[in-house]
């Protein structure tokens, strides 16, 4: 029995190492992806290894931010540079829609889990678009100032909205997503009914008379670093940013920040495939793919930054940071210490409410 | 004074009319340059021209609805959206017939995203209706009507069938009613419901900020321009090389360093403090704001002031205003009445520059703008990357362009555009 299952896998290995060594793929790829700390992990866990493996010239790219636009542009001048990109999965959901990206098959075009589990499985609900390769889950949630926020850390995200418990500036992203859900959910709107609510103009003016209420203590961010920045200068008492940077803020710099787990909200990272690519640079991607996103790869990314991979059965095989070699588990957003209060990102709601919400939201700020 | 006689055309040695002999030989001439200037021409046309008037046009370009839905929108034209009752059957059968075209070209979703910028919540009407329609037949399948609003209840709703026909024609002016708060609707042009109301707030911020840093630049540039415009060249070229230091810094970093300056617990704030100035509970707010987006804006942009100027002020003969004082005038009218007037086309050529600069800017106001000091372009910004409405963009870039040509146009007519000198 045990015999027969080596053999298959080695066959299966052979058939791989010989599809791979046919001359049918491109030998140099371009992976998009959002750059610095970010970017490293996916090196040291997917491209190095891969690279070495294949013997592909892998070139790298920093334009993940822009990638929506930057892919439109491309197809409509019919030359798409791109091979793989690394995306959200609201962006990867909006480039399916347009017909940018290419629909993925999971439980052909994916490897199985290393337990067995088809892809499809193995993702679960976190396939949330038929062109997206769930890579990491991160969480967009609150760190706070340990030293400045008295004798009572704040442990319940309405503490965001106490301005007499917690006096002091708190910093807010700047868009609706999110911060929406969390005045709602502090104005005693029952979670499961949060979206219900919001998709109504009603819901809305509750939500940003909510926010209204701490508006003047709030300092509204555009870019991920720069919650931590604020809170390392202790120019903001609590702030929302994502749990990697806050990881980094108090792991990395030892700064007296402690992380605020509560509501935090999942939101995923991926690959997509933009769609035109000729043949060989096709496969070549499914072929990167492939390798990168097997159970294996993704817990391997986690001993760079502390995002959970998107696979379950990557969750065991979780180590230590590859530098601090500190344990990675009880940073991850999915360890179910962190993950009593959870929101996941709901994308259809705001495919169809972004625009709309957006525009109420910036003439609310701009008030 | 002879008068002549000859009453014919002047004839040229050869014979020919002496006009066509000169029009020949100036049109080799107008030829060679226009062969001379040909690969410049053809660069701006291809590289700036086209692009530019490619994304304008956007602005008004709606093909997208007819070529996906071009049935449909045949057979809505006769229907009556303010009727109140929903489309007959024909309606619904053009529908299914070109979603079903459609999904296998997969153009439906892309469609739906088009549509749902003019209502919510129609992106994912038709992506998830079309999952569904596709396994429907045109032959057996019918009566459509029936069959849709079984699919999703929203294709028995006006509304849904109202937005397809209101945004159904070939070339719209909804993206510019868009970006001046306004809206196309079945019933005509009205104005944008009031919690969306953010576009002109923008557009006046914008302008009214730009001539702010404007002014700021002109203020603390003039001095500066002066000083190195009078210092010895050896000490000017020092002071010269402060000025442009900033100026090879990156924008970003530049930007950022203003955070460190301006924050609350930031170098300004904790000197003011120190000194007893301002309570250390009662910090100054000059940073994520208006304010923030002036100073930083200010400094950026004030090299593009002082080197126009100190071009101009370099040219200024020492020698009028020695004669003035000569002449009687004290220091401030010798500069006000000599001086100062042979400098203003360098502060016009400068307040040019900064100013049209500046009504562009998008990244400065955005790290430090907080939300009372950010600009149009930072919702441009947001449409052409995050929402994907390019045609809105389009929209409020023309508008915007069209604002600064207006200015230059009122800017020739006061000042006079001859009177603008970069040296």
């Amino acid at each position: 029995m045990k015999f027969t299952k080596t053999l298959m896998a080695t066959t299966a290995l052979t058939m791989v190492a010989g599809v791979s060594g046919a001359a049918d793929m491109a030998d140099e790829m371009t992976i998009v992806s959002w750059g610095g700390a970010y970017s490293k992990s996916q090196l040291k866990a997917y491209h190095e290894p891969y690279a070495e493996k294949s013997g592909v010239n892998i070139i790298n790219d920093d334009s993940s931010a822009e990638a929506v636009a930057k892919l439109r542009a491309m197809n409509e001048a019919g030359n798409v540079t791109w091979d793989v990109v690394d995306v959200v999965a609201a962006d990867a959901m909006r480039l399916c829609d347009e017909g940018l990206a290419m629909e993925i098959d999971a439980d052909t075009q994916l490897a199985d889990g290393d337990n067995g589990m088809k892809a499809s499985e193995d993702f679960g609900e976190l396939l949330v678009s038929d062109c997206f390769i769930p890579q990491i889950v991160y969480s967009t949630t609150f760190g706070y100032r340990t030293d400045l926020v008295g004798d009572t850390p704040p442990s319940k995200i309405c503490d965001v909205f106490d301005l007499e418990a917690y006096p002091g500036k708190r910093s807010l992203e700047k868009r609706p997503i999110n911060n929406m859900e969390w005045a709602l959910l502090c104005d005693g709107v029952a979670k499961e009914d949060v979206y219900e609510v919001l998709a109504t103009p009603e819901g809305q003016d509750k939500a940003l008379a909510k926010l209204d209420t701490i508006k003047d203590s709030v300092v509204w961010w555009s870019a991920g670093a720069d919650t931590p920045q604020l809170l390392a200068d202790g120019e903001v008492i609590m702030g929302s940013t994502y749990n990697g940077r806050l990881f980094s803020v108090i792991e990395e710099q030892k700064q007296p920040v402690a992380m605020l787990w509560d509501a935090q909200v999942f939101d995923l990272d991926g690959w997509i495939i933009p769609a035109g690519l000729s043949d060989e640079r096709k496969a070549r991607a499914l072929d990167y793919i492939m390798f990168a996103t097997d159970t294996q790869r993704l817990a391997d990314q986690a001993k760079y930054i502390a995002y959970g991979p998107a696979r379950k059965s990557s969750a065991p095989l979780v180590s230590k940071h590859a530098d601090l070699g500190i344990d990675m588990a009880p940073h991850m957003p999915t360890d179910p210490d962190n993950a009593k209060n959870t929101f996941l990102y709901n994308y259809e709601f705001w495919a169809d409410y972004r625009d709309d919400i957006d525009a109420k939201f910036q003439a609310w700020l701009a008030k | 004074m002879s008068e002549t006689t000859h009453t014919g055309p002047v004839l040229a040695a050869d014979g020919t009319p002496l006009k066509k002999s000169l029009a020949r030989a100036l049109r080799v001439e107008k030829m060679r340059a226009l062969l001379m200037i040909a690969p410049l021409l053809l660069f701006v046309m291809f590289s700036f021209i086209w692009p530019i008037g490619e994304m304008l046009f956007r602005s008004v370009d709606n093909r997208e609805v007819g070529e996906v839905l071009p049935k449909t929108v045949a057979v809505l034209k006769d229907w009556d959206g303010t009727s109140g009752e929903l489309p007959d059957e024909t309606v619904y059968q053009a529908f299914t017939a070109d979603m079903l075209v459609a999904i296998d070209a997969k153009q439906h979703t892309k469609l739906g995203r088009r549509l749902n910028f003019e209502k919510t919540g129609i992106s994912s009407l038709f992506r998830k209706s079309g999952r569904k329609i596709k396994k429907l037949d045109l032959e057996t399948d019918g009566p459509f009507k029936e069959a849709l609003i079984k699919i999703d209840k929203k294709w028995g709703d006006v509304e849904t069938w109202k937005a397809i026909q209101t945004h159904s024609v070939n070339y719209t002016n909804g993206y510019y009613l868009n970006a001046i708060d306004m809206q196309r609707t079945p019933e005509g042009v009205a104005v944008q419901s009031e919690s969306k109301r953010i576009m002109m707030t923008l557009f006046k911020r914008t302008l009214w900020m730009s001539l702010v840093i404007t002014g700021m630049c002109v203020l603390l540039g003039y001095p500066v321009a002066w000083i190195l415009a009078n210092l010895p060249a050896r000490s000017a070229n020092l002071l010269m090389i402060l000025v442009l230091l900033p100026f090879w810094t990156s924008l970003l970093v530049r930007t950022s360093a203003w955070k460190v300056m301006l924050q609350q617990q930031g170098v300004i704030n904790e000197v003011l403090v120190w000194l007893g100035l301002v309570a250390t509970d009662d910090r100054l707010v000059i940073i994520n704001n208006a304010t923030g987006t002036v100073i930083a804006m200010t400094h950026i942009l004030l090299p593009f002031m002082i080197l126009p100027m100190y071009s101009v002020m370099q040219t200024i003969q020492p020698t009028y205003l020695r004669a003035a004082k000569s002449l009687g005038a004290t220091n401030w009218t010798a500069f006000w009445r000599v001086y100062f007037p042979q400098s203003i086309p360098g502060i016009g050529a400068g307040s040019i520059l900064v100013f049209i600069l500046s009504i562009g800017y998008y990244i400065t106001p955005e790290i430090v703008g907080g939300a009372k000091g950010v600009f149009i372009s930072n919702r441009i910004a947001y449409h052409i990357s995050i929402s994907g409405n390019w045609g809105l963009a389009a929209a409020l870039g023309a508008i915007l362009l069209a604002a600064v040509l207006v200015l230059y146009w009122a800017y020739d007519k006061i000042v006079g555009i001859d009177n603008v000198k970069l040296g």
